[in-house]
């Protein structure tokens, strides 16, 4: 019992430290040095070698800012948005295998924090209380822009949350099993499942941009229409709040978007067990998730924001009925043995 | 510690839903329910049946309260507004209602602790794939009644919510049939 608390706070601390607390002033980094460079521009290079102390410098400027309330705020709520935008991100990670099944002192370690049968379903069921900060945001600022931007999160989450839980359903079909390492193992003895569900891949890519408020759908903040949203009125440690939020549900759903189409923490054709299995299966997820990291960034600067509208009637008439053929598609091809290793 | 557990959230449970009677402001009712919903689904997930806890915070929580909330944002309704002093006839229809829950509860209350009926939770019983099969097989029929409910009213809603369409002249105007809802 007490080797098993042991273990999971060790596998929590690995996780948080590598993936959730180093990502946001590494994100931060790269997000600017990307963007200038695109932009044919230095961006910050002067604070540390290729300016990558800037970062440290932003998070200490944030902390010493003052921390002004609207008057006309609805006080616990404006409190609490921020402290609603990282919880549910920060937790999301339990259900994400990242390596294999270690073995010490003659106890088996599953590389996962939680071993529960749910899954990916606590991954969605998290990841979907993360609208509440974006609402309550919205509403306690009392400011019509942040309302707005409220408004627009609620509805733009509901839609391609959607979308995005039946792109997930078809990944699991084949595997059979809502618990991801089972996913993990699927793929690493058949094929990454990005393959045979390239359009499952494509539905659950797009919805992703719009379940983390990326460019080309950050219309909640879009800044030159509504200043910036729901966080309009939100200053110094609040408003960097909201974006380590941001920042640590990319990382989350990029996390299980490896897990489910790109074959997780494992390598193909490689079969390493043991600490040095678990080292470069850490290696490998932490790769593949940076290249999506990397994508995100390099999306973000390549296209334009969508229209309000486009944005719905593509959430409801073009991604919603392709995720769904798709899972049909899925469920029709498992029944008939086409996919490798189902029977 | 799954006792620890247990009374923090039941605590919870009984706290926040008392919020979301009692509260006046039907923004902070909102939230507390979300509080309630969360820790019920603790519970399922005591009772190892993490799938109801998971579809619990996914559905209730994560979606058809955000509609409220959405609801409330849009009509942008005020603190304390709402606040009608109730009608007698009101009071006396929540009155029955609440007489109605409670004489739904007390007999499955009473059930539950007679020792015959209370079963020791089976690996079988919690594990989604019997549930599933369970869903698809012996309760298939149920299943498909709630499935056209829900399909019932999705259309009804539809029906209320649309605008009349832009009439030609002499055309019939809101009323007409369901049959011409946008594809």
């Amino acid at each position: 019992m007490q080797f098993e608390l042991l273990a999971t706070a060790a596998k929590m601390a690995l996780m948080l430290g590598i993936f959730i607390l180093g990502v946001a002033p590494i994100m931060l980094w790269v997000e600017r040095r990307m963007s200038a460079f695109m932009q044919d521009r230095p961006g910050p290079n002067r604070l540390g070698p290729l300016g990558l102390v800037q970062g440290v410098a932003d998070a200490v400027k944030f902390m010493f800012k003052e921390d002004v309330t609207p008057a006309g705020a609805d006080k616990p709520l404006y409190l609490m948005a921020p402290a609603l935008a990282l919880i549910p991100a920060l937790s999301t990670y339990v259900v994400i295998p990242f390596g294999p099944d270690l073995t010490v002192s003659g106890k088996t370690i599953p590389l996962i924090v939680s071993t529960g049968g749910a899954g990916v379903l606590i991954f969605l069921a998290l990841s979907s209380l993360g609208v509440y900060s974006l609402i309550t945001a919205g509403y306690a600022s009392d400011n019509k822009f942040s309302l707005l931007g409220g408004i627009r999160a609620a509805a733009q989450l509901i839609s391609y949350e959607l979308a995005l839980t039946v792109a997930v359903l078809a990944a699991l079909i084949p595997a059979g099993s809502f618990y991801l390492p089972d996913v993990v193992a699927y793929q690493q003895k058949h094929v990454w499942m990005v393959i045979p569900q390239a359009i499952g891949f494509l539905v659950f890519l797009i919805a992703m941009f719009a379940e983390t408020n990326r460019l080309p759908f950050d219309l909640p903040e879009a800044e030159s229409e509504l200043i910036a949203g729901f966080h309009t009125e939100y200053g110094a440690m609040r408003f960097a709040t909201f974006f380590m939020g941001e920042y640590i549900s990319m990382t989350a759903l990029s996390m299980l978007c490896v897990t489910l189409y790109f074959g997780g923490w494992t390598l193909p054709w490689v079969h390493l067990t043991g600490w040095l299995g678990a080292i470069v299966g850490l290696a490998a997820l932490f790769g593949k998730v940076s290249l999506f990291m990397l994508f995100y960034v390099w999306v973000r600067w390549t296209f334009p924001r969508f229209r309000y509208d486009q944005l719905m009637r593509l959430g409801w008439k073009v991604l919603l009925p392709l995720a769904i053929l798709n899972l049909l598609a899925v469920a029709v091809a498992t029944l008939a043995g086409w996919f490798p290793g189902v029977g | 510690m799954e006792t620890a557990i247990f009374l923090i959230f039941a605590a919870l449970a009984l706290g926040s839903a008392l919020m979301v009677v009692t509260h006046k402001s039907p923004v902070y009712a909102t939230m507390s329910l979300v509080v309630t919903l969360f820790s019920l689904a603790v519970m399922f997930v005591l009772l190892g049946a993490p799938f109801i806890g998971a579809l619990q915070v996914l559905v209730y929580a994560g979606a058809i309260v955000v509609l409220f909330l959405f609801v409330l944002m849009l009509l942008n309704i005020s603190k304390e507004e709402h606040q009608q002093e109730g009608q007698t006839v009101h009071r006396w229809v929540a009155l029955l209602g609440a007489g109605a829950f409670v004489g739904l509860v007390v007999p499955l209350l009473y059930r539950a602790t007679q020792p015959r009926n209370a079963g020791a939770l089976t690996e079988q019983f919690v594990s989604i794939r019997e549930f599933a099969r369970d869903l698809f097989t012996r309760y298939l029929l149920q299943f498909e009644i709630v499935g056209l409910l829900l399909l019932v009213a999705v259309v009804a809603a539809t029906v209320v919510a649309r605008k009349p369409p832009a009439a030609p002249s002499g055309a019939p105007g809101a009323d007409s049939p369901v049959s011409e809802v946008e594809p």
